[in-house]
């Protein structure tokens, strides 16, 4: 039998998700964020909501996500795009918006947008990838950097004396009356991302079907960051981060 | 039919205006002196006849990001503030500025540094016309010196937003923000809808249809080359501006023997230190900047040719003298007279500066006549200051 006869549409079994675009990805290999716009795109595929939908992108390595997912974008200052991400909703509530941010972006210089858009209810998602260090910049350390845990900016290890403790902001948001929906997620397995991806669609179901504000936390990885190949971050990611932060929902109403 | 005159505050007029305008949305956050602005758009609720969209913001710096989220999609939206508020947004102005979206600031300017005071002042023309926040760009900027500006300046200032994708400001001060007088309003405009938005405005994030790549809106470019590109392009933008866009009004100046320069409420001071002057056989004339940038820079060189000399009255310690006496290159002297700290000058003593510090000497008294003007009267400018006296920060 030849090759060609295999490639054919009947024998496809896993495919690109068609809002995925040819440009090749400036992620490191092993990192989280391709599963995430994965998901993403499949979902806001399948929902029919393409010509719908606006993203935000944040600063931080999702910087360019804009350039992966095949929908309109825009590009936000840092920590700004839950407050962007509330006037294109407000002006136009027909159309499915979200945010993408690291935890630098969405926990230190954006917490305040962050808060308020959720407490205000915001119709808008909020895709949350915490890996507990800032990678575009070279690893320094996170709100959400864990005890002991060594950084460019905390090379001894975190210490909770002079820095505080890990930011367990999805806990803080699942407070706010105006967020619906908080999940704590992670996508190293084909089972978690099966989970991550029915989050993802419960999310932006709820923003059109206008609940108030859902956040998906994905805890991820960044065996760059972390100094680390791809399997060993994953495994630390579920000894380590996944004790500070539990996976599951933490609001769901 | 006849025109509908109403007595109003700048700030009111600016809220009026803008609904009028067809507007889609305000976002901002209280501060003295301009919280009227938010306060009228909430008492009239637009959203309930136009659609308009009025939010208070948690910040100055979450409200001018939810301008650059609401200019991305084409929509005609606008934020206000007063110094300490318009410093915060710098850093969503630039990104405006660099993702070449149109919107409308508007910054009712109290005395600072700092906290500094309510009472007001014209300290933050640097800020607006240099430039204040990060990288090479340039605001439209307004300066209104009358309520009816106040009003007229809103679709001025969205006309030349959305003609050249660059965000234009409004920079008034405390007493036009706060001062009563007639206004008439514009006639209400239908927004735009979804359709004419698209076709508008091409480039917004509005969903991505089959007919169309996707829109990202971003300031964003690492490769050097393409950034430069995208300067030389904005710089090509400003040079255009600057040749199709300076305003400016002129008072007396044809035969005028000294001339004063000044923009907004010191203007206005400057109206009836002309009378004065007079009073003892001077001849001055007023020019006045409407665009602050573009700056009226070859105007001002024109009348420098016909004038012994030149004071530039500010509400600040000597700002826009700066490009004045660039404009006028050395050819007369020119001199600046100011007041700091939220205390407004009287239009005598403007005067007795301008003789003192250009050597004015009244020898034969010559009544001249000058044309009746619109000046800000003492009691209206003192029930300003008085009402602001009451005000908390």
């Amino acid at each position: 039998m030849d090759i060609k006869d295999i490639i054919k549409p009947e024998n496809l079994v896993y495919a690109k998700p068609r809002l995925m675009n040819d440009n090749p990805m400036h992620y490191c290999p092993g990192c989280s964020h391709g599963v995430v716009h994965k998901l993403a795109a499949e979902v806001i595929d399948e929902m029919g909501m393409e010509d719908k939908t606006i993203g935000v992108a944040p600063v931080g390595c999702a910087v360019f996500a804009y350039n992966y997912i095949d929908i309109d974008w825009q590009e936000a200052a840092h920590g700004r795009a839950p407050a962007i991400a509330t006037a294109i909703k407000r002006l136009n509530p027909d159309k499915m918006v979200f945010t993408y941010q690291g935890d630098g972006d969405l926990a230190a210089i954006g917490t305040a947008e962050t808060i308020h858009a959720c407490n205000r209810g915001e119709n808008i998602v909020i895709i949350f990838i915490n890996n507990g260090i800032y990678g575009m910049t070279g690893g320094q350390m996170a709100p959400t950097t864990l005890e002991g845990m060594k950084t460019a900016t905390c090379p001894h290890g975190r210490s909770t004396e002079l820095y505080g403790y890990p930011l367990k902001i999805s806990d803080l948001i699942a407070q706010l009356d105006g967020a619906c929906y908080v999940t704590r997620q992670s996508v190293q397995t084909a089972a978690a991302v099966k989970k991550a991806k029915k989050a993802l669609r419960k999310a932006f179901e709820n923003s059109m079907a206008k609940k108030g504000t859902s956040v998906v936390e994905i805890v991820s990885s960044c065996n760059t960051g972390w100094k680390m190949n791809p399997v060993a971050a994953n495994q630390w990611m579920a000894e380590h981060m996944f004790a500070k932060y539990p996976l599951g929902d933490l609001k769901d109403i | 039919m006849a025109e509908d005159i109403k007595l109003m505050k700048g700030n009111e007029a600016i809220a009026h205006a803008a609904i009028r305008y067809g507007c889609d949305g305000y976002f901002g956050y209280p501060i003295t002196p301009q919280s009227e602005i938010m306060e009228t758009l909430m008492e009239v609720a637009p959203w309930e006849t136009t659609g308009m969209v009025v939010l208070q913001a948690e910040s100055e710096v979450a409200a001018i990001n939810m301008v650059y989220g609401g200019a991305g999609c084409g929509k005609a939206v606008m934020t206000s503030s007063s110094s300490p508020g318009v410093s915060l947004k710098q850093e969503g102005i630039s990104y405006l500025a660099g993702a070449e979206l149109p919107a409308l600031i508007v910054n009712v300017m109290r005395g600072g540094p700092g906290l500094g005071t309510i009472q007001p002042s014209q300290a933050d023309y640097f800020q607006t016309v240099k430039g204040g926040g990060h990288g090479d760009y340039k605001l439209i900027a307004l300066a209104p010196s009358s309520v009816q500006e106040m009003a007229d300046f809103v679709k001025l200032g969205f006309d030349l937003a959305f003609k050249y994708n660059n965000p234009a400001i409004i920079l008034a001060d405390g007493i036009v923000g706060q001062m009563m007088e007639k206004v008439v309003l514009p006639e209400q405009q239908p927004r735009r809808t979804e359709e004419e938005v698209r076709k508008q405005c091409p480039w917004a994030s509005l969903g991505k249809t089959s007919e169309r790549k996707r829109n990202v809106i971003t300031s964003l470019e690492l490769d050097s080359a393409a950034m430069e590109r995208n300067n030389i392009r904005f710089q090509a933008k400003y040079r255009e501006i600057e040749e199709n866009e300076v305003r400016y009004e002129e008072i007396n100046c044809d035969g005028a023997d000294y001339l004063l320069i000044a923009f907004g409420s010191s203007a206005r001071i400057c109206q009836k230190t002309i009378e004065i002057a007079a009073q003892e056989g001077v001849k001055l004339g007023l020019l006045r900047p409407i665009t602050l940038w573009p700056f009226p820079t070859k105007e001002i060189k024109h009348r420098g040719n016909f004038v012994k000399g030149i004071l530039v009255m500010e509400l600040n310690a000597g700002q826009m003298v700066e490009d004045v006496r660039l404009a006028i290159e050395g050819a007369v002297p020119v001199e600046h007279y100011g007041r700091l700290g939220g205390i407004v000058p009287d239009p005598s003593e403007v005067w007795d500066a301008m003789k003192q510090k250009l050597n004015i000497n009244i020898c034969n008294k010559q009544i001249h006549n000058v044309p009746e003007l619109e000046t800000i009267s003492e009691e209206s400018m003192q029930e300003v200051i008085s009402n602001l006296n009451k005000m908390t920060p």
